[in-house]
């Protein structure tokens, strides 16, 4: 990873509106011998992705929505070297530049997802295959989510080649309070995991409020049985967590002997110092009230609440505490907990200046979030909530780069940032259009009129309907 | 108290319309496949459409509405449903799609528990969809049980015809319920089977057969082909081997569900003549759905099958038939995709409106032709399209409120904050 990049993102953080910039590391006294950093400020599992090569491409006479709030008709898109370079109606471009004609067609930033299981829940759904609940106590934060994630799952090209995402984040299921730590990935298949992660992104902490770790554990006879519990074990374990932290500050401050490795506490810890996002499944409105007074007694806070399904109710809650909301257009009535889901949900949000995104959550849904984003601006619509092109495509591309901490470099067709990019062959928001061609950093890696651009995973490999269209 | 109840007898007596209405002007897709037609007439009268198309008369008397720039079509139909049996899918106690406790499989009757207040019958309609089909899951045997034919009209009862068909799993879903294989699946059907013809197979309780004596008088009129059994099946040698049930069962009426591997026997499934309901999958989200693919569904009907969209699998969060427009418009978006194969628009319109119903053998929904029932929903614009919402909503001819639970949570919350009272004082 290079330098320049890391500075990019760190610069990221303050810019970011969804954010909290992270806290200020302790200033380190002086003291007598050297000392391990931090446990949770480094990663053990380093990502090895790497952009592959693309040429100099240049897309013109098209519809372009930039994710910053912009939209160009008839403009053009330079993009080199994996990086955005120029977006305008005109913008100079070398001559060795390849040309695309994208008339009557869109460019958009790549599709990103804060909400996938890909990999931890593949396909097949073989229980054998089933790797995304450690299930065996309420609070697993020592379990990272990219040790089960699967590069060979078929899902990662659907979701290229149907839903043009290029960046998505993997998190653990929900059926613990604290889930364990999630993983972002570039839409790219590798041999490995680390092939896949995206370089420089920080962490996140996957919490669940609600019916699921009260179910998982209630019906095993152990707390949380309830709401109050589930609040009860966030809040002991906080604590503890506060004084693992509170140690290894002591010894980074005034030396001595290190305390003990605690993996859990890691994860924990790094929330508390802001070096972890906390990305929180919550439901319910007062849930997520409950859950913020909870991040403030233990000062930390929350990037945003996923599956929040009454997050229209306190709208102007989550904007006043920073919190992102992301949802889904139309869910509603599988649960409890999500019997007040409705459409208008992210046009409520986003006229109260609430950061809002749409998430799939589901390896078909993730391959269509531009046509759940469509479905949301237009129930919008019809309550007198008028959102524009350029204004819902952020909920697909800066707002969850927002709350994943990577707008810095990813999200919007600003020159410097990766060129993670979509040709739409239409309005991305009409049924009828489908992704065209997509790149990752400037490479590539989908094109709908080349089969030999359509990944095929491992396991689709010598199988009935390989190298499908699919 | 007292009047409160009367309203409510009231309202589930509800009369069919006597209302001669005309709506005019619009965009007319009949949903029988043809194309649009610009400037169409619908006429519905006694709950009956009488005339559809161009050049259609508006009768004396008619309520006259204007859909000039908008577009009409029948209403959706939905596939395989759990309407009426489910409220909150995950509150057990609202939930009757799915027994697992009980000697009894086929003989389940979803038309015992129909219950019109469950809100996703609302929220459905207000998404243009005016009927569907019902079954229960199958719950500790292969056989899900007697499905019934729905309305969705506001304060009718719901059911349109009880035991309107049988559902069987003899795919992977099988395993769970069949005795844990394929195999085992099939023994039980035959078992069932051969219990339906001679009862003295069968036992009271199910004890000393798996085969209850109710169970089998349930499958007496599938054997005969009075009415379809829906057979759950996937994987395109599981497909085959279903086609081969009716050598030894000749009266059966079969609709395979699901067949995420159709396409590639297309045309065995064409030469029998056997209709199916089908998805928009592309995940090998099991063994038996390997070479899944969108286009699964323009290949078969490209090689003749007949096909029903529903959205079975398709989308999480519930059973939402009025996304069955969206399903349709991704069919016809992938015309445009090199190697895929899509619908055209007129093809996939019939898919979700006359093609559910008639691969169930009911011809007189799901279309707008004379004699039909008068189910017609006029959208704000083209009705595939992620835009698209109804602004009326006509069922057995007569005007559907557009207004459920959610729109009045959308009302309440439109500004969150609280006002001079708590929201709870607000409606």
């Amino acid at each position: 990873m290079s330098k320049t990049f890391l500075l990019a993102l760190t610069s990221v953080f303050a810019l970011s509106a969804c954010a909290t910039a992270p806290a200020e590391k302790p200033k380190s006294a002086s003291s007598s011998a050297p000392k391990a950093a931090l446990p949770w400020t480094t990663d053990p599992f380093p990502s090895t992705y790497h952009a592959y090569p693309g040429v100099p491409t240049l897309v013109t006479n098209v519809t372009i929505l930039d994710g910053e709030g912009g939209k160009i008709v008839g403009g053009q898109v330079l993009f080199a070297d994996g990086k955005i370079v120029a977006v305008g109606q005109t913008v100079q471009a070398p001559s060795d530049t390849k040309v695309i004609d994208g008339a009557g067609k869109y460019v958009t930033p790549g599709v990103i997802d804060i909400h996938s299981h890909l990999g931890d829940y593949p396909s097949p759904q073989v229980q054998a295959l089933s790797d995304g609940n450690e299930a065996t106590a309420p609070t697993t934060p020592e379990v990272w989510a990219e040790h089960s994630v699967w590069p060979q799952d078929p899902g990662f090209s659907r979701a290229l080649a149907n839903g043009g995402v290029t960046t998505l984040q993997i998190l653990p299921g929900s059926a613990n309070l604290m889930g364990g730590r999630s993983v972002v990935l570039k839409n790219v298949y590798a041999r490995t995991t680390q092939g896949m992660k995206f370089p420089g992104a920080m962490y996140g902490l996957k919490m669940a409020c609600g019916e699921n770790p009260k179910r998982v554990y209630g019906s095993k006879g152990r707390e949380p049985s309830t709401r109050m519990g589930n609040i009860a074990v966030d809040r002991m374990t906080w604590a503890k967590a506060a004084e693992y932290k509170r140690r290894w500050d002591k010894y980074e401050n005034s030396g001595g002997e290190a305390p003990s490795r605690d993996i859990a506490m890691d994860t924990l810890a790094g929330v508390l110092d802001g070096k972890i996002l906390v990305q929180n499944h919550c439901y319910r409105a007062d849930e997520m009230a409950n859950v913020i007074d909870m991040s403030k007694e233990f000062g930390y806070h929350v990037s945003a609440f996923h599956h929040g399904v009454e997050a229209y109710k306190i709208a102007d809650l989550l904007k006043a505490n920073d919190i992102c909301a992301a949802v889904w257009a139309d869910w509603y009535g599988f649960k409890m907990e999500s019997y007040d889901g409705i459409e208008e949900n992210l046009a409520i949000l986003q006229r109260a200046g609430t950061c809002a995104m749409i998430h799939s959550d589901d390896e078909n849904g993730i391959q269509r979030l531009n046509q759940e984003v469509a479905k949301a601006r237009a129930a919008g619509r019809r309550m007198g909530i008028d959102i524009p092109d350029e204004v819902a495509v952020q909920w697909m591309t800066l707002n969850p780069a927002k709350a994943l901490h990577i707008d810095g470099v990813t999200g919007s067709l600003k020159p410097g940032k990766m060129a993670d990019v979509v040709l739409w062959n239409g309005n991305p928001f009409s049924v009828y259009t489908r992704p065209e061609m997509v790149w990752i950093d400037g490479a590539l890696l989908y094109d709908m009129h080349n089969p030999k651009l359509r990944p095929v995973s491992d396991f689709e490999l010598g199988q009935p309907g390989e190298g499908d269209v699919k | 108290m007292k009047a409160l109840l009367l309203a409510a007898a009231a309202l589930i007596a509800a009369p069919l319309s006597a209302e001669t209405i005309a709506i005019t002007g619009g965009t007319v897709a009949l949903g029988d496949g043809s194309a649009p037609i610009q400037g169409g007439t619908v006429v519905v009268t006694n709950g009956r459409v009488t005339a559809a198309g161009a050049g259609v008369a508006v009768p004396a008397g008619a309520r006259v509405i204007d859909a000039k720039g908008k577009w009409v079509t029948p209403g959706i139909v939905g596939g395989i449903t759990s309407f009426g049996i489910e409220d909150v899918q995950g509150v057990s106690e609202t939930n009757d799609s799915r027994a697992r406790n009980t000697p009894f499989s086929a003989a389940i009757d979803v038309s015992d528990s129909l219950d019109p207040d469950a809100q996703n019958l609302g929220v459905e309609r207000t998404g243009g969809v005016t009927r569907a089909f019902v079954a229960a899951n199958a719950g500790n045997t292969i056989f899900g049980g007697q499905g019934a034919l729905l309305t969705l009209a506001a304060g009718a009862d719901p059911l349109v015809k009880a035991r309107a068909f049988q559902y069987v799993e003899l795919g992977e879903d099988s395993f769970r319920v069949g005795g844990g294989t394929r195999l085992a699946a099939y023994a039980l059907l035959r078992a069932a089977m051969a219990a339906a013809k001679n009862p003295a197979l069968a036992s009271d309780l199910a004890k000393d057969s798996l085969v209850t004596r109710a169970d089998a008088a349930a499958l007496v009129p599938v054997l005969e082909g009075k009415v379809p059994l829906l057979v759950h099946v996937e994987r395109a040698s599981d497909i085959l081997r279903v086609l081969g049930l009716k050598k030894e069962y000749p009266g059966l009426r079969l609709v395979l569900v699901g067949v995420s591997e159709g396409w590639r026997v297309a045309p065995a499934i064409a030469a029998a003549h056997v209709p199916v309901m089908v998805g928009l999958v592309d995940l090998p989200a099991a063994f038996e759905t390997l070479s899944a693919t969108q286009s699964n569904a323009g290949r078969m009907a490209k090689a003749g099958v007949q096909i029903a969209v529903t959205t079975i699998d398709t989308t999480g969060g519930g059973p939402q038939q009025k996304n069955l427009t969206q399903v349709a418009g991704n069919l016809v978006a992938l015309n445009k995709v090199d190697g895929a194969t899509g619908l055209t628009w007129s093809q996939a319109l019939a898919a979700i409106t006359s093609a559910p119903a008639a691969v169930m053998g009911y011809g007189d929904y799901g279309a707008l032709k004379a004699g039909a029932h008068g189910d017609v929903v006029v959208w704000d614009q083209d009705p595939l399209e992620l835009g698209s919402a109804p602004v009326a909503v006509f069922i057995d001819g007569v005007q559907q409120p557009l207004t459920n639970r959610h729109t009045r949570l959308r009302d309440r919350y439109a500004v969150p904050q609280e006002g001079v009272l708590p929201k709870a004082y607000e409606r």
